[in-house]
């Protein structure tokens, strides 16, 4: 199972709407960006929102003998993608389902994609603790999992939720890599105030990744269906993802690793 | 498969139940979005309205609770009498349920499967004391999975008024909340309405309008004409009710001039959402016209279990979980059958 893949990183989060999806996509941009073959896999069943966030909607999941071809997001086929949302008739359809057999996908997700050699693949997942998170816990535990980023807010509302996710880690021996605070600040207020990821990072004593502001325009952008396979690199969305690809491809010493390609 | 004992379940929620007038799902299958939000301030309006009224809210969300936070009763416990568990009271006419109150610490995370968060929801449904009930409103998580399942197999046997939408005006989060929809319908659902949240954001310091979730695909009122689900308003975005969720304070008192409260307020007295609330929409002909192929295949196999049940035959049906069916006709003809 994902033999030709080097790295695997999850995003996590207890709370929902906190920005896991734009944390993975960005993530996945920007290391495309540096250099890397990466590997993007939705495994939120109910509600998958990369294909609309990368702009793939349209796009279809095709069979080859080694399994399934991932779809890829740029002509070079360095960014590939798997969701469910390529797999639906109708954008609309709702994915009933119980956990076994959301279980049942994920694993075939897992074994049945043909991801070919990549360098990092990073797993969306949805928000909880349950059957989608055990499932891939399960299974990427044994392989070369690197470990989980948290994404929260700054109320703490959001905050108590990933405390909870930062123990399912903990109990199920996942490494952290750190806390992404999103939504943090904006302009002159703060909506969702901001600081709480920072003193949650404290706290656990785990890394803290970086403060992501409220930007109205990533929203936009994304709606106007612009090429978002490219952030401005001004902006301060930009800067942060840089900063986190920075600590995450550092090579990690002692264990010779060679990956870095930029 | 279904078993004679999910039956006698189902009508053990049924008969915990009847003491209750209207029961009310928040739902949306996105997460963030103020389902809490809305489910708080929706049981404190409703309760503040009229102090006769008795009001409840159940979180369902196992993963997640927020309600102990968002009422203000993080610390507290629940105790267990003869007639059941004793909800946590805000109000003298205000009362919580969440499995918040069953952790020891804040960090204690729930790793649960689905089976283990049904039998939780189960619980929740039918074994909490809630005495003479006039509003249940219940929270749920994101998503159209277990929990959802299970309240909707539970409830729709129990009378169940419908479930309110809350959903943001971004796209990415109405492509989930279409989802919903669809999971409303195919399970028979009624769906009572859409409530779209930080709809506008006015800054407090500079006075700015901005929009923070643009609707560039129209927003919710457009999604709601495009599905012909009822719209029934729009609240605005304010830093203030965050921080009162946070700190677990009646918002709709505290800060009466906040222009949230002053949607909320017009929303709940707006004649669309007095029909909602007070079930004037009769939903009983969605539900039969709804009654597809799938649910009738899947009644007659009931029938059949339980009657078998009946005459102390054991016999096992396999059932595709994933669909969910309208179990009155099989409790009643259970009983005639027992009449006979």
């Amino acid at each position: 199972m994902l033999s030709g893949v080097k790295h695997i990183i999850l995003v996590l989060s207890g709370k929902g709407g906190v920005g896991k999806s734009t944390v993975s996509t960005q993530l996945a941009i920007t290391l495309k960006e540096s250099g890397y073959k990466v590997g993007l896999l939705d495994v939120d069943l109910c509600g998958p929102s990369i294909p609309y966030l990368l702009n793939l909607e349209e796009e279809d999941v095709h069979q080859c003998p080694q399994g399934w071809v991932p779809v890829y997001a740029d002509k070079e086929q360095n960014l590939a993608v798997m969701s469910i949302g390529f797999l639906l008739k109708s954008k609309n359809d709702a994915v009933v389902w119980r956990g076994p057999k959301k279980h049942a996908m994920i694993k075939q997700f897992l074994t049945d994609v043909y991801w070919q050699d990549i360098d990092y693949l990073i797993i969306d997942t949805p928000p909880g603790t349950s059957d989608e998170h055990i499932t891939v816990m399960e299974n990427v535990r044994t392989l070369n999992c690197d470990g989980a980023i948290l994404v929260t807010t700054p109320q703490a509302v959001a905050i108590e939720d990933v405390r909870k996710e930062l123990t399912f880690c903990r109990k199920t021996g996942i490494p952290v890599l750190g806390v992404i605070e999103n939504m943090s600040g904006f302009e002159c207020t703060n909506i969702f105030s901001s600081g709480g990821g920072q003193s949650l990072a404290n706290m656990a004593g785990i890394p803290f990744l970086g403060r992501v502001p409220i930007d109205p325009q990533v929203a936009v952008s994304r709606e106007k269906g612009h090429n978002s396979l490219r952030t401005p690199p001004d902006s301060p969305l930009s800067a942060v993802f840089q900063d986190i690809v920075q600590i995450i491809t550092k090579p990690k010493t002692g264990t010779g690793d060679e990956t870095a390609v930029s | 498969m279904v078993s004679p004992q999910l039956l006698y379940r189902i009508e053990l929620v049924r008969k915990r139940l009847e003491s209750v007038k209207y029961k009310i799902l928040v739902l949306s299958g996105k997460g963030g979005v103020g389902k809490s939000t809305f489910t708080s301030l929706l049981a404190r309006g409703l309760a503040a309205a009229d102090s006769d009224r008795n009001v409840a809210i159940l979180d369902i969300d196992i993963c997640g609770p927020s309600i102990p936070r968002v009422m203000g009763v993080l610390d507290e416990q629940v105790h267990q009498s003869g007639s059941g568990w004793s909800p946590v009271y805000v109000e003298d006419n205000l009362c919580v349920m969440s499995i918040g109150f069953l952790l020891s610490s804040p960090d204690d995370a729930i790793i649960w499967r689905g089976p283990k968060k049904n039998g939780m929801i189960r619980q929740f449904l039918s074994e909490v004391d809630w005495g003479v009930l006039d509003y249940l409103v219940i929270d749920t998580p994101p998503g159209t999975s277990d929990e959802h399942l299970s309240a909707a197999q539970y409830l729709l046997n129990a009378g169940l008024t419908g479930a309110i939408i809350l959903t943001t005006p971004h796209e990415v989060a109405l492509l989930d909340v279409r989802k919903e929809i669809d999971f409303c319908h195919k399970v028979n659902v009624p769906v009572l309405g859409v409530v779209e949240n930080m709809a506008s954001f006015v800054c407090p310091k500079c006075k700015t309008e901005t929009a923070i979730f643009p609707a560039n695909t129209g927003g919710a009122s457009k999604m709601a004409v495009d599905l012909g689900v009822p719209f029934l308003g729009s609240l605005p975005l304010d830093p203030r009710l965050a921080r009162s969720c946070d700190e677990g304070t009646s918002f709709l008192i505290d800060m009466p001039d906040s222009p949230v409260v002053l949607a909320f307020n017009k929303l709940l007295k707006d004649g669309r959402c007095q029909n909602v609330l007070l079930c004037k929409q009769s939903h009983m002909c969605h539900r039969d016209k709804c009654l597809d192929m799938i649910q009738i295949a899947a009644f007659a196999v009931n029938l059949e279990t339980v009657i078998d049940h009946e005459r102390g035959v054991q016999r096992a049906f396999t059932y595709d979980d994933s669909t969910c069916i309208n179990f009155t006709g099989v409790v009643k003809a259970c009983e005639e059958s027992r009449n006979s």
